[in-house]
Order: structure tokens, then sequence, then C-alpha cells
């Protein structure tokens, strides 16, 4: 959809000064600051004796993480994806198949998940990406629904009953079975990346995006082929968020077909723009306060979707830069 | 093959498109006229449902839960688009999704609260219950009632775009939203009516599933995506393509969870074939979506005028 | 010598509407060669096949020899091309800095590095600042937000990434529409140093700068070329003046 803002005829001929922009200082401030919370959050946890919290936050950090992806192609890309949780799902049933058949070996479960995200992101991104909008958006569902289905009907791994994964995830001496050391291996993934995502935003390859998601036309007039910048977005993406599959089915030990639903794609979107589209730390601050309000308003009552769904509405309505949008005046870049 | 069973699974697929068209319908013409992405249109399908249980288990008329649940979809219509929905006609298609996504899980809680989590079940006049003869066939009676309410509310609506006055004016405002404003049609009217008629279509089809499958919680947000994999494949705007290609995917769906798993069973064990049959039936679905948007981008019956 | 660009009986059909019939052109290197025409004449649906964002449906459109009919608009832009745009196509919510870097680094090749960062590149500001120089926009315009430029700032910037770079052939789609006279002067005066240097097509309504500017003209009917030739030889063209001159007077 576009929106045709009228030129500004007024005779602004004088030269203003270049305006600063403390909107990006202020996001990676808070970035900081939320990781360096998140790195001292356990042991605080657990001096206070609320462990229990400190699960809640794990898997706001791997939602977070795939969040971080998400935000690759929505934020700086412009292209809304309703499918994206396939690759939490991918992710997953690459370490539960694997588990299935009684390979345990790390790397050989890591490099499962990301080779079938790359792949599969490449594949569909290269159909996917020839439509724009509404057809992206509903393309991104379709391939998503497919492999939904596919794994629904595959009885052999759980089908809709999901896959329990009795052995955790080993590199040698290190085990993700391990709440703590699953903790820190996750904390640090998405430390890497958030830092990731702020110099993507910064670089040559981030300003094609983002010029090519205001205005198509003026990337290929200059000579640039945005297709491809954008399938080597997407095919980024979609691997990122594979591996928050892989970490999520270590945290959970259990995989599902729900998790690739279109609600749980539409929650992506949902923490994305909660937390401030493509701004650095509005994906996990994003992820926290999904996580927190689900769990906060969850133990007030059986009601709380309802909450949750007007906050939601209401952020759409108000405040349309996110949480960290809150942050600055402006929107970040 | 079983002829009977054929005969059976063949309505079934056409009730199933049918009731599909009513919900692509509306969602179709919100979406050509407004450009308005709208995920909350089962919630309409499923207040139709619930309304027409109630009133039909307080009453024991289903017809009267019928008629006292329309206007009353229609109202919930017009506040929706009023409070919520026509902030976002100018927004972008990401505001939208959020936002009717944020309507979607209000709703299905509101419903919670109202009526119980456990979902409510339909009674049937006794003149609808039974079976129809037809040329040494048997039919159930509700499922041609289904058939052909749907096909009278279809017609219906294609005659008053195509031939009334205000069709002309939706169809104006379709095509080219300042020019019908230049002709003095009030389109912030014709929206408000667009969306409270396309609600009410999809109330109409939650009210006529009701009796099948009970009213539930949800029951709107599996088919709500397939109304919307109707639409891109008919073309968006597009009423007859919204028909043909809803009627397709009610017998792809329908006819492949029939027949495939015994199709399979030829090479799969039959556990196998059984749970992986209906998958692969929704998986074409969505496959058949994928191949129209790569070779006709626009859909299959795209309206004349863009 | 090979010609900058050469056109071979093109032809663009939208349904019914013939919006380009058999046109034919040859730019030798360095011309600034104007195409004018009424309104709906089909010059910017001329251009847009030029440019590749059109595909005729029939004809050939030469770069130096090289047939690109085929090729997309990125490929041509490799080739030298650019364009300007009848309605800017400006990035509104990218600064001017990152626009004209945008251009840069499509010159340079520097397309894919995803590490660099682009705003504490010395070399690319210096040189963002240089092609604004260029038209003689003050380098103090870099960190503004390209909404919030004035209509007349944004041709100029839109003609100085155009520029970028130094294309062999570049075409102007009505560069001066909207300028006030002041800045319309401004624009004659660039389009004037660029003669024999660079191949121009220019579209453009006024036709005093396109008298004082061009070598030769092209003028177009609806999608029809009816005569080319010199300024004075086109002044004087009975069919133009019927067709076409005569309207306007």
């Amino acid at each position: 959809m576009t929106r045709s803002i009228p030129a500004e005829d007024g005779a602004k001929l004088t030269s203003a000064p270049a305006r600063p922009r403390p909107a990006t200082d202020c996001d990676l401030v808070a970035a900081f600051v939320i990781l360096a919370a998140l790195a001292v959050a356990p042991f605080a946890l657990a001096a206070i004796g609320h462990d229990f919290w400190t699960d809640v936050i794990l898997r706001a950090m791997i939602l977070g993480i795939a969040a971080v992806s998400l935000n690759f192609i929505i934020g700086l890309g412009g292209l809304v994806s309703l499918g994206h949780a396939v690759f939490l799902g991918i992710g997953g049933y690459s370490v539960g198949i694997l588990a299935d058949l009684g390979i345990d070996n790390g790397p050989a479960q890591l490099g499962a998940a990301l080779l079938f995200s790359a792949a599969f992101a490449w594949l569909t991104g290269m159909i996917a990406l020839r439509t724009r909008g509404v057809h992206f958006i509903m393309i991104t569902l379709a391939f998503a629904q497919m492999v939904y289905f596919t794994m629904m009907g595959l009885r052999q791994f759980g089908g809709d009953d999901g896959l329990t994964i009795n052995y955790s995830t080993t590199f040698g001496p290190l085990d993700l079975g391990d709440k703590d050391v699953l903790y820190y291996v996750v904390l640090a993934v998405l430390g890497a990346a958030m830092l990731g995502f702020a110099r993507v935003r910064r670089s040559d390859f981030g300003l094609l995006l983002k010029a090519a998601k205001g205005n198509e036309r003026r990337v290929s007039a200059v000579g640039f082929n945005a297709y491809r910048y954008r399938l080597a977005a997407y095919v980024a993406a979609g691997t990122l968020c594979g591996l928050a599959g892989f970490l999520d089915a270590n945290f959970t030990g259990f995989v599902t077909p729900s998790a690739m639903s279109w609600i749980s794609s539409g929650e992506l979107i949902f923490i994305v723009i909660v937390g401030g589209i493509a701004s650095v730390s509005g994906p996990i601050a994003g992820a926290l306060v999904f996580l927190l309000i689900e769990e906060w308003m969850g133990g007030l009552t059986v009601y709380w979707h309802f909450w949750f769904g007007l906050f939601l509405i209401a952020i759409i309505l108000f405040a349309r830069n996110g949480l960290v949008g809150l942050l600055n005046q402006r929107r970040p870049r | 093959m079983d002829t009977v069973l054929f005969v059976n699974q063949l309505l079934n697929g056409i009730q199933l498109g049918l009731i599909l068209f009513l919900l692509a319908a509306g969602l179709s013409l919100v979406f050509g006229i407004m450009d308005f992405i709208n995920l909350a249109h089962g919630v309409f399908y499923m207040l139709g449902a619930y309304i027409c249980a109630t009133v039909a288990i307080a009453s024991g008329s289903f017809i009267l839960g019928f008629v006292v649940a329309l206007p009353a979809v229609l109202v919930l219509g017009l506040a929706t688009e009023w409070l919520i929905v026509r902030h976002f006609y100018k927004r972008d298609h990401l505001d939208q999704v959020l936002v009717t996504f944020g309507l979607v899980l209000c709703a299905d809680t509101a419903v919670k609260y109202l009526w119980g989590p456990q979902g409510l079940s339909v009674p049937l006049p006794a003149w609808l219950g039974g079976q129809v003869a037809l040329g040494g066939i048997t039919l159930p009676a509700y499922r041609l009632f289904i058939v052909a309410v749907a096909a009278v509310v279809a017609l219906a609506l294609w005659q008053v775009i195509a031939r009334t006055r205000v069709g002309m004016m939706v169809r104006a405002s379709a095509s080219n939203e300042e020019m019908a404003r230049a002709l003095g049609i009030e389109t912030r009217m014709i929206f408000a009516l667009v969306f409270a008629i396309g609600a009410v279509l999809a109330g109409i089809g939650g009210i006529m599933v009701a009796p099948i499958t009970g009213a539930s919680i949800g029951m709107g947000n599996q088919i709500v995506i397939l109304a919307l994999v109707v639409i891109i494949i008919g073309g968006i705007g597009s009423i007859f393509g919204a028909f043909v290609a809803a009627i397709g995917v009610g017998l792809i769906d329908t006819l492949g969870r029939a027949y495939l798993p015994s199709i399979l069973g030829a090479v799969f064990s039959p556990s196998v074939a059984s749970s992986a049959g209906p998958a692969l039936a929704s998986i074409l679905i969505y496959l058949t979506m994928t191949l129209v948007l790569v070779f006709r981008p626009s859909g299959l019956f795209p309206p004349a005028n863009r | 010598m090979t010609p900058a660009l050469q056109v071979n009986r093109l032809n663009k059909y939208f349904g019914g509407l013939h919006a380009t019939r058999d046109v034919s052109m040859t730019l030798p290197r360095g011309e600034l060669h104007a195409v004018i025409g009424p309104n709906g004449a089909g010059k910017t649906t001329l251009i847009s096949q030029l440019f590749g964002e059109l595909r005729p449906s029939s004809g050939q459109v030469l770069i130096e020899g090289r047939d690109v009919t085929h090729r997309p608009t990125h490929e041509r832009a490799g080739l030298g091309m650019a364009r300007s745009f009848q309605i800017t196509t400006l990035v509104r919510d990218l600064t001017v800095a990152e626009n004209v870097i945008l251009a840069l680094l499509a010159r340079q090749g520097h397309a894919g590095r995803f590490w660099r960062r682009v705003d504490r590149n010395a070399g690319l500001q210096a040189d963002a600042a240089g092609a604004l120089a260029r038209i003689g926009m003050p380098a103090t315009q870099l960190g503004r937000r390209v909404s919030d430029l004035s209509h007349g700032e944004q041709r100029m910037l839109e003609l100085a990434i155009a520029m970028v770079g130094d294309p062999t052939l570049i075409l102007l789609d009505e560069p001066m529409a909207g300028l006030g006279s002041e800045e319309s002067r401004a624009m004659t005066r660039f389009l004037a140093q660029l003669k024999g240097k660079t191949t121009v097509l220019l579209v453009e309504h006024d036709m005093e700068a396109v008298f004082e500017l061009a070598d030769r003209l092209t003028v177009l009917v609806r999608g029809e070329v009816v005569a080319v030739g010199t300024p004075a030889q086109i002044r004087d063209d009975e069919r133009v003046r019927d067709a076409y001159l005569g309207e306007d007077a």
C-alpha cells in the first residue's frame, strides 16, 4: 500500500542544519542495559528465590532471537512475513528428528538446523520475494502452512501430538540440557544477533534494504538488483530463526507443529512491533514484555488474552514505534 | 467407487465451498475496496454461530436463532468498523494484520467469558434433520438446505453488486475512491456498509455451519485463513473469482480428506495414510495458491477495473 | 562511431492503445537531444522503455551498440545509463546523504558489504558532498531527511543522484517541472555545461529552455515521431506547428 504524501512546496530553500540522531543512541544504550540485566538475572532471581522466572526469561531470549531475525526482513526490508515461525519448527524438528534417530551429536544437530533453515529460506524466498505486499504475506503463510501440515501428517514423528526429545544436544563437555549452560549460550547468541543487527543496519547492505523498502524503483535506477539483496536477508533471517528453534527444542525438550502455526508467526510480528520496528533493543524488549504479560496476567485471570488483545490494539493505535519508540522522539532507523 | 459416498462427499465439498464463499466474499470486498486485510473476519463467523446457538437453545427454534443473529452481527460489524477498523484503512498492511490479530484475541476471550470454554451444539428442527432421497441417493436434508441458502445469498449478492445503485456506488468506490467522492458518493458510509455486510455474510456462514460442527471458540481462525487463500486464488476484489476459488478449495479439501487416505493406503501403512491424507489435502490447497501467485499474480479472475 | 543510444522501430501497446509507434532515433555521443510533444504523446512511456522499466512490444534499444532490449533496469544502469523521474522517486525516509551514497555504492560496485559502516565512512561522505556540490547544493544538506526538502531541492537532488559516477547516457524526464524561475535557470545552466560531455535525452515542456539547450529535437505526437531536426529546423517545420506548437500558441 502506498501512501501519497503531498510534496512540500514551501519556500524552505534555506539550508537546515543536519539533524542529530539521538534515537539510535538511546536504542543501543537500551540494548546494552537489557543484555547486562539478562546476564545477572539468574543470580538475582536465585537469590530472592524466584527461579521460575529464569525459565520465563530464557524463553523470552529465545523468542527474542527469532524476533531479531524477523526484524531483518520486516524492519529493514519492509517485507511482512506471516510464516516466519516455520523456521522455529524447522530448527526444532532438526534436533527432534535426529535425536529420535539416536543422533545427539551437537554439531550434526546444529548443522542440520542451520542447513535446513537456510535451504528452506532460499527455496521459498526465491518464489516469495517475487511478490509484494499482501501477496508476500500470504505466500509466506502458505509455505509455513505446508510444513505445518506436513508435520501434522507425519505420525512417525509425533504428528499433531508433537515430538518429545529425550536426549539434549551435546557439544563435547557442553550439554545444552543443563539449564545454566543453555541460559548463557542463548544469551551469547542473542547478544551476537543484536550486535549483528546493529551493524548491518548501518552497513551498505542495510542501506540498500532500507532504500528498497522505501522506493524499489530508485534502487534499480541506480543499478542495484534489490531482489538479490532481499533474498540474502531472507536466508540470513531464516537461518538465525532456525538457530532459535534449535535452542528452543533444547529448552523445552519438545517440538510440535503448533510452533509453526500462523498464530505463532503473528506473535513474532507482535513482538517486533511492540518492541519497536527496526530497532536493536526492540525484539528482546518486545519478547520480555510478551512473556511477562503472559505469565503475569495469566496468573491473574484466565481471560488475560482479552487484555492482551486490547494492549496490542492500543499499541498499534497510539504507539506506532513501539516501546523503544517511546524512548525517542523520532523513530530509530 | 461407491457412488452414494462420492455424491455425498461432493455435496459436502460444495457445502464447504459455499460457506467459504460467504466468508471470502466479504473479505474480498473489504480488501478490494478499502485495501484492508482483516484477520478478524472469522470473528463474525464465530459470533453468528454463538448468537444463533444461544437463541436456538433458549427458544427451541433454529430459525428464530437465524433471524435474531443476523441483525446482531450487523450491529457488531458496524460497531467494530466505527470503533477500530475505519482508523486503519490508510495504514499499512502490517498495522492491519496486527490490529485484527488483537481483535481476534479479544473476541475469542470474550466469547470464552460469556459462553464458557465448552462450546455449544445447536439443535436442528425435525424437518431439516432428516434425509432426502434424490434419484435413488439419500442426502442429508440440512446439507442441501445450506447449499440452497448459500446459493441464494451468493446470487443475491451478485445481483446487488451488478445491478443496483448501491452496487454501482460500491464498484465506483472500489475502482477509484477519489473519483467516487467527486461524484458525491459518501465513501465513509459505503465503507461502513461494505464492512458490515461482509460481517453479516460471515455470520450467515457461521450460523449455518453451527448445527454441524457446533459453535466453538476460535472456530473462525482456521477458516479465515482458508478464505484469504480463496480470495488470493480468485483475485482480490472479484466476487466471481471468490466464488469459483471457494468451490474449488472446498472440493479439494473435502475430496482430499475423503479419498487421499485410501489412495495413500495403497502405498503406505493404514496408520500413516490416515494421518497423511488430510495433511496432504491441506497442503494441496496452499500449493494451489502458490502456483497461482507464481503464474497469475493477480489471481485467476482479477476484477476488470484494475 | 557507435552512437550512444540507438532505438529501432520501438512499439508499445497497452491493450488497444498504441502508445509508442515505430519510434526510431539515434543519439551520437555527447548530443543533447530533446524529445518534445503534447501531453499524452508518450514521452514518459518512451523513457521507461529505454530504461527497461517497461517492456516494449517490439523493436530494439541499443546502448553503445549493445542490444539491451531485454535487459533489466539495474543492468542498464550498470552500463552507464541514468534517469531522473518526472515524479521524484527519492527514498523519502532516508537522508540526502543516504540517497546519494546509495548511488555511489552502485557506481563503485560496493554492493554487498554487511559489515562496513556507511555512516562512518569518511570517503563516502566526502564523495556525497562532492556530488551535491556539482549541482550547487551545500554539504549542510547532507543530514536532512528527503521528506523535509522542498520540491525544488528534491528535483536538484534527483539530478545530483543521476549524475553520480558520470553516466555516459542520461535520460531526464521533465527536470524543470514545478521549479521556480530561479531554479529553472540554475538547471538550464547545469545542463548547458553537460553538453558535449554526456549524452542527454531531455523530455521537457519548458520550450525556451529546450530550444536554447538542444542540439537536436525529436517531436513526438500520439506516440509517433513527426519530425527530427535542429531547433531551427523544428521551429520552421509546418507539420510540427500544425500538430503541436500551434496548439500551445
